[in-house]
Parts: structure tokens; sequence; C-alpha cells
């Protein structure tokens, strides 16, 4: 089994744009390539996922038509996740040496509109209005804050922050601060949540470019090496987004099993991260996310996030990049932005977010109807 | 109301002067479900059977929706009103979600308990 380096990077800034997706797509997978020092016709084979902006394979018409296995990915908002564990298990199994892994997107305004048949439900779920990913956020964070004790200030605390490290991102779609009262004060979308809690459908796209570790020392940058990635779906039981109805026992999030399975092939602990990228989909989400990966127990994020142990220079940096709030959320591309960035930091390329000494890097990214990626990331 | 037909069939009992929720209960395991479908999540079995669920429960968790969704597929009317909904659990058998109803949002509090109504839905 060979191990896994990432050796190229290119990235489509997140925001709006007058292109299509799919020319995001090809300008992204353009710049990997460059980064890496390689042209189109060495990618062996490829794993890419839009939800919007159309089949992912078709970039071969724009990107060079050399017979590459270009296979697409749909996990949700988990496609990135998934685009990057299928690269990643085409290396370790020998499959190919040279891979790419992108994933792009571009949403029409306003909310995503899912829709029931599509998840197996019933139309009367969406005709009366149950259909929209936030009120699932509004309600899980709601439980969460009566289970745990998390005040609604933290919420704010957490977008602020998304919102400063944006400010540091050149790529980023939301590149201007607010303060906490502007958050708190804004329009209530799913109570406790209000527009600037959460993100918004954006565009935008990611490749990365992937060998085996031997090879790895031949390529311009600097790798990092890919120690793990792991997928899950939810078990039994568990909150997740369009369910009619939930067990009466409560399980686990996906994203509990994902992250210690990434843990465990990796070798090493939520201690021993230096960057952090979790799926912040909504303020309360990121707070969530920290303890099912393990970074915390269930309510110890008030005191971490309020000493700004989660700010870029604290002891547990978390998404920063600006996450998805500051970047919007293009589902295809979202969780491999969180790797690009991971990449960045233990390339000592991540400019003013640079995070002093980091070597280690774990991403976690969670997509309907309850799927997780996450992996673990060393220089 | 009696002359309304209910949103789809197979939900709920109608028309009723106590109205259940349909759902399914799995013979081997036991597990509830809502709505009922043919085989367990659970346990993976497809012996299962109806299971009319309990009528009152207590509100596990709550939000409301602050803007008129899309359409499609929202079927409501064009001017939009903010309405909550939640989970609400019924003891040993699901947490069902649900728009809710007699309630404002102020009074909204997890714990507090809930009833089934049934209630026409307004459409354009």
């Amino acid at each position: 089994m060979s191990d896994v380096a990432i050796v190229g990077l290119g990235i489509h800034a997140f925001g709006r744009h007058p292109i299509t997706g799919r020319e995001q797509g090809a300008i992204a997978a353009r710049r990997a390539l460059e980064d890496a020092g390689i042209q189109w016709s060495d990618v062996e084979y490829a794993f890419g996922g839009s939800s919007a902006a159309g089949a992912a394979d078709t970039l071969v018409s724009d990107l060079g038509l050399t017979g590459v296995p270009f296979i697409n990915v749909s996990n949700g908002c988990a496609t990135g996740g998934s685009a990057l564990i299928s690269a990643y298990n085409a290396l370790r199994s020998g499959t190919a040496e040279t891979v790419m892994a992108i994933g792009f997107d571009k949403h029409p305004r306003g909310a995503f509109d899912p829709q029931p048949a599509d998840y197996g439900i019933g139309d009367w779920y969406g005709e009366t209005g149950l259909m929209l990913t936030t009120q699932f956020f509004g309600m899980k964070i709601q439980r969460y804050m009566h289970e745990h004790g998390i005040s609604k200030d933290v919420l704010a605390k957490v977008a602020a922050k998304a919102f400063r490290n944006g400010a540091k991102n050149p790529n980023a779609w939301r590149r201007t601060p607010i303060s906490e009262d502007d958050i708190l004060d804004a329009t209530m979308i799913a109570d406790p949540l209000t527009q600037y809690m959460f993100c918004s459908p954006a565009e935008g796209a990611v490749a990365l470019v992937l060998t085996t570790a031997e090879r790895a020392a031949s390529f311009p940058n600097k790798p990092v090496f890919l120690r793990s990635a792991v997928l899950r779906s939810r078990p039994f039981g568990s909150f997740e987004v369009f369910n009619p109805a939930l067990a009466a026992d409560r399980g686990k999030s996906p994203s509990v099993a994902a992250a210690a399975g990434a843990f465990e092939m990796a070798g090493i602990g939520p201690s021993d991260i230096d960057v952090v990228q979790v799926q912040d989909t909504e303020s309360g989400a990121e707070i969530m996310h920290l303890a099912e990966c393990g970074f915390c127990a269930d309510g110890e994020q008030e005191d971490l996030i309020r000493s700004g142990a989660t700010e870029l220079g604290g002891s547990m940096p978390v998404n920063t990049d600006g996450g998805c709030l500051a970047n919007g959320e293009p589902i295809g591309a979202s969780g491999l932005r969180q790797v690009h960035e991971s990449v960045l930091q233990l390339r000592g390329a991540a400019g003013e977010r640079q995070v002093e000494d980091a070597h280690t890097a774990f991403t976690h990214v969670y997509g309907a109807p309850g799927i997780s990626c996450c992996t673990v990331l060393t220089n | 109301m009696t002359d309304l037909a209910p949103i789809t069939d197979g939900l709920f009992t109608w028309p009723s002067d106590a109205p259940q929720l349909i759902g399914s209960k799995c013979d081997k395991c036991g597990t509830v479900a809502f709505p009922a479908q043919g085989s367990c999540a659970r346990c993976t079995s497809t012996d299962v059977s109806e299971h009319l669920l309990a009528r009152e429960g207590t509100l596990w968790t709550w939000t409301v929706q602050g803007f008129r969704p899309k359409s499609p597929p929202y079927d409501g009317p064009a001017e939009f009103v903010p309405f909550p909904l939640g989970y609400v659990e019924l003891p040993g058998e699901v947490k069902v979600e649900t728009r809710l109803v007699d309630v404002t949002t102020d009074q909204l509090s997890i714990g507090m308990p809930m009833e089934l109504a049934i209630v026409p839905f307004e459409t354009e």
C-alpha cells in the first residue's frame, strides 16, 4: 500500500463570478497542474463532483481528450471529501500514480432547493415547507445549546472569526469583518441562527494533484502527506437533515466515526493537530463538529471560543481560511477547499493566515443525508 | 374540516375524532418508524407492521422558519407568515418532525407538552 502526497494545488476564488462553474473548474484544474509542474496528459485518474454546475467529467473536453478515467462523485456537501478519498484509494491501491481530485459549483441565489423525491421522501414534506437545510441546522444547535449550555453570543463569535479570517484570504468571498452585534441583530433565518451565522450557496472551484509519497520529492513544492482519509455514513438514530422522524434513542453523528477512523489510521489524535478545518455550514455546526470530531468535550466550546483558542493565533486554530461562512458554499468544492487550506498551512504558504509551526492538519466535511469525510495531513 | 383531504394518503388516520400518525413497527426488533416503511433501518428486517403513533409527547427541539421557502416544492400561500416547527418526542416511539401551531415563539421551550392537531394547510 502506497502512502499519498498532495503535490499540486489549484483554486478559483469563491464568490460570484460571470463565468460558469465548469469554467471555474477548468481554471482550478490548470492551476493545480501548473503548481505540480505536470501536464494534463500526466494525470492517470481523476475524480470530481459538482452539485449544480454540470458533470465534472465533461471537463475532459476543456482540459484535453486523453482517454483518462474520470469518475463523477456525488455526496451532497461532502462531495469534495468523496472525490479526495477516491483519489486516495486509487493511489493506495496502486491503480494510478498521478491523480486529480476536483470540485466546483455555481449555485443560484437564495437557499439551496433540494427536492424531497431525491431523498426518498414524499412530496408533502416539501409542499408543507419542511424541505430546508436551514431548519435542520437551527434545530440541531437549539437542542445542543439546551443540553450543553452554549450561549447565543458564542454563535456570533464563531461567525465574527470567520469573517476576520476571510479578510486575510484573497480567495474568500466575504472579506469584510462584521461585528458580533451586527451578526446577532441580523435577520433571523432559523432560530437561533441569524443570516450572518449561515453560509450562503456560492461559486468556486478547487483541484488537487496527488501522487505516491515515494514520487512526491520529485515535484516542485514541499509535499504534504495525506495520512488518512475516512468516509462514513450515519449510524441508526443520528440527528441528520431531512428526517420526518428521528429514532427514540439518539445515535452518534457520522462525523464521530469518520474522525475517529481518520485519527486511528493516521496514528495521531486530536491533541496532536495544529490546524483544524471542520464543516461550518453555520456557526453552530463549527461548535458541534469540534466535539463530534474529538477536539473537546460537549460544552467545552463555550470556554474555548471565549478564550480565543480557536483564533489564528490560538492553541487550536479552527477554519483558518474563513470556512464556509466566509467562502460561501459551492457544494462540490468545499471539502477540497479545506484540504487546499491545510496544504497551504503545512507548506508554510498561508500568508497572513499562517499558523506558526504547523505540521499536522485535520479536515472534516459533512453532507446530506448524513455522511462525513475526515482527513489527517502532515508535512 | 372533514371535507378536507389529508395532504397525502397514509400519513395519518382520517377522518377521525382522534387522528393518529401512521407509522410502522419492526416485528423483529420493535423499532418504530415514521412515515411507515417496508423495512427496518435498525435491523434490516422486512417484517414490519402498521403502528399508530401516540398523540402526545414533549418538545425535543424547535426553530422558526423565517423566510418563504422556494416554490417548488413549497405550496403555501404567497404571503408568508413565519411558522415554528420542531421535533416532538413520542416516548418509546420516535421524535416526529412537525410544524407547531397554537404557540408563539416566546412560549416555545424544550420539554413542553405537545399534542397532535390536524389543521388545514393553506395553499394559494
